[in-house]
């Protein structure tokens, strides 16, 4: 076998980050995990190094107010320095009607998902430049592809989010590194656990999600849509006349 | 995080007999768990996968606990094979994550869609019980979480009394939050199997004793829909773990699914006649020695998805008995006669014989004998009324019921299997309760 991968995951506690992190421990990989809860994140090193992860580091830090340029080398060291595969994975659904009403609810939604996210990537980008190797996959969302008035507000974080990804896969090609965003479609987790018929077909779980994110990390497109069929219907949903489509109520 | 609780109308027991609303909550870490221990009354059930068939995996009225979110491994021991993990984890990841490293759960049931917690509930077996037992006999120790003592760690050992009552008690001892369990080393993710065309129910009882000691794994299917002279005859399965063969776990993606329930009349005597007859047809032709992937062997079904759905709207039932040896020859005659004169069944029909390890439950099913497993669409009123005639006969017997197949067993028959029944609840935790606890306890 290879060297372990060394893996950094930004928002390990989300379902899909960590179904991803169970199927690169099964390979023996490295860990540093970062999320706000330290005693979750705990429980969720155990459980990689039952796997057979090599190591797994944690780090409880609430990413959307940290400084990455101050955190990001102590994040780095228990993976001697180097990173070849990062993974961007917080955010917050948020609550679309007070935040309609509350801006500082709205404030919190696109500083987290937006602003703190934006400023990890440029972090994380730097980094793997300088290696001149190693892979940035960013969770964003199907959301961010049509303005829809159920989740715009988190949609535009996602939608942001994209276009910085697409601009840092451009800047990392020549170098021969990368940058991924990932897009799932509706999956069943804690962040979407109020959703009414959430075991209807276009549902996954994050096990079904999880092998296209480690995908992401080794090779493929810039944007990858999990399950494939979204790639599909966003298509369609993109193309739908705005007089028509303001009249559909999803 | 506080616990959110919804009604939901999707939390079925696998017969899909009761429509119950639930309330439910899915805790995603134990330290959710927190307000149910110490004092808070309100009652509950903590579940799993719902693969329990009756009612023993609902609690209408009360909080009903989905610990599948709970599904981390704690720690594992590569040298004695210990593995510690939460309840909520399923057999299949178990399979999944240590089947490439050369290990496997102890016992498996016929769906590996079962959690460590449920498995030890039910304390399920498997084809190997003659030469494995239950898998509580496989159980190191477990946490419970009482509402009236908090965290409480049992084993063989320490509280052994409130372990006894936890391996086999349906959930109702506490919420087991943590278990470690033994798993045992295979060579190679594949089985060396054999399968063999027995005419009698006689033939079925000398191939089990000429087998017993030489394969590891035993189970006879039976065609329930044949009579008279046919009566019991079917296809017997024995198997050993092969040393040939890759490490390589079992797939869970491209699995067929049933995506609706069918109409109820798609399985009727008619149906049922040719089903069978076109499945030891097929069987038939499949005799002799096979290797095969552990998945196919053990876990058939779990390629289709929901298959409980082709019984239709109304449900269906499976009647589960063990029968002690003495008794086991005439009873399993007159339970499949009784059964091929109804016209009632299914394909899904199991015989099978329990070896002498005693289970270590108060409430284990498994007990020296005979088990018989058959499927019944549900008719109503007829098929309850088969059920009747049934458990005379099991009762008769000196035999019992399964508590996570049952959905309607009376309080009488329930105590008259169980002679632990009384002690038994003695450890049962205040809060905890269940539909079918409500309906048979003492």
């Amino acid at each position: 076998m290879t060297n372990p991968r060394r893996v950094l995951i930004l928002g390990a506690l989300s379902a899909i980050a960590t179904a991803t992190a169970r199927l690169l421990a099964a390979e023996g990989a490295r860990f540093v995990l970062v999320a706000r809860d330290a005693e979750a994140l705990e429980t969720l090193a155990a459980d990689l190094r039952a796997r057979g992860a090599t190591s797994a580091a944690t780090v409880a830090a609430d990413l959307a107010v940290a400084s990455p340029e101050a955190l990001l080398p102590a994040l780095l060291e228990p993976l001697g320095g180097a990173i070849d595969a990062a993974y961007l994975a917080y955010g917050v659904l948020g609550d679309l009607g007070l935040a309609e009403r509350d801006l500082t609810v709205a404030a919190q939604v696109i500083d987290t998902n937006y602003r703190s996210a934006a400023l990890w990537c440029l972090a994380v980008a730097a980094v793997l430049e300088r290696q001149r190797a190693g892979s940035l996959v960013v969770i964003g969302s199907v959301a961010g592809d049509r303005g829809r008035k159920s989740n715009y507000l988190y949609g535009s974080t996602k939608a942001g989010l994209g276009v910085l990804v697409q601009g840092l896969a451009h800047r990392l090609a020549k170098v021969g590194a990368r940058a991924v965003l990932v897009k799932p479609g509706f999956v069943d987790t804690p962040m979407t656990e109020h959703v009414a018929g959430r075991r209807g077909p276009l549902w996954a779980t994050p096990e079904q999600v999880a092998p296209a994110l480690v995908k992401a990390a080794s090779g493929g497109g810039t944007v990858v849509y999990t399950p494939w069929f979204w790639r599909p219907i966003m298509a369609i949903i993109r193309a739908v006349p705005g007089p028509i489509f303001h009249r559909t109520n999803l | 995080m506080t616990l959110e609780f919804h009604e939901r109308d999707d939390y079925l027991s696998w017969g899909r007999v009761e429509r119950r609303p639930q309330v439910v909550a899915r805790p995603a870490s134990r330290r959710d768990l927190a307000p149910f221990a110490h004092g808070e009354r309100r009652p509950r059930l903590a579940v799993g996968l719902l693969r329990s068939y009756g009612d023993s995996c609902l609690a209408t009225g009360a909080a009903l606990l989905d610990l599948t979110r709970l599904d981390h491994f704690i720690a594992f021991d590569e040298a004695s094979g210990l593995l510690t993990a939460e309840a909520g984890v399923s057999l299949g990841e178990i399979m999944r994550a240590f089947v490439p490293r050369g290990w496997f759960p102890p016992v498996t049931p016929g769906t590996r869609f079962v959690t460590l917690g449920g498995a030890i509930a039910n304390d399920v077996h498997g084809k190997n019980h003659e030469a494995a037992g239950t898998i509580g006999r496989h159980v190191a120790s477990l946490t419970l979480l009482r509402s009236d003592a908090g965290e409480v760690t049992c084993s063989p050992t320490e509280n052994a009394e409130l372990f006894a009552a936890t391996v086999g008690g349906l959930g109702l001892t506490g919420i087991i939050t943590t278990v470690t369990v033994r798993l045992r080393r295979i060579q190679s993710a594949f089985v060396d199997a054999e399968k063999l065309a027995y005419g009698t129910l006689d033939e079925f009882f000398a191939l089990n004793a000429a087998s017993e000691g030489a394969f590891e794994h035993l189970v006879a299917w039976f065609d329930c829909t044949a009579g008279s002279r046919n009566l019991g005859r079917g296809i017997f399965s024995r198997a050993n773990w092969s040393p040939f063969g890759a490490l390589e776990p079992h797939r869970e993606r491209g699995l067929l699914r049933v995506p609706v329930e069918f109409p109820s009349f798609a399985i009727n005597r008619l149906s049922l006649r040719a089903i069978n007859v076109a499945y030891r047809g097929l069987e038939l032709r499949g005799l002799g020695s096979h290797r095969l992937h552990y998945g196919p062997f053990f876990h058939p079904l779990d390629s289709i998805q929901g298959w409980s759905r082709v019984y239709g709207r109304a449900g269906m039932y499976q009647y589960q008995c063990v029968l002690p040896p003495e008794s086991a020859a005439d009873a399993t005659r007159a339970l499949l006669d009784a059964i091929s004169r109804s016209g009632e069944g299914s394909f899904l029909a199991v015989l099978k014989a329990f070896g002498a390890l005693p289970s270590p439950g108060l409430l284990s099913f498994p007990r020296p004998g005979i088990t018989l497993a058959v499927d019944f669409a549900n008719h109503g009123p007829r098929t309850l009324a088969l059920f009747e005639r049934l458990d005379a006969i099991v009762r008769e017997a000196g035999g019992r019921l399964y508590p996570a197949k049952d959905g309607r067993i009376s309080r009488e028959m329930f105590a008259a299997g169980y002679p632990e029944l009384a002690r038994f609840a003695r450890s049962v935790d205040p809060a905890c309760t269940s539909d079918f606890w409500e309906r048979v306890r003492p």
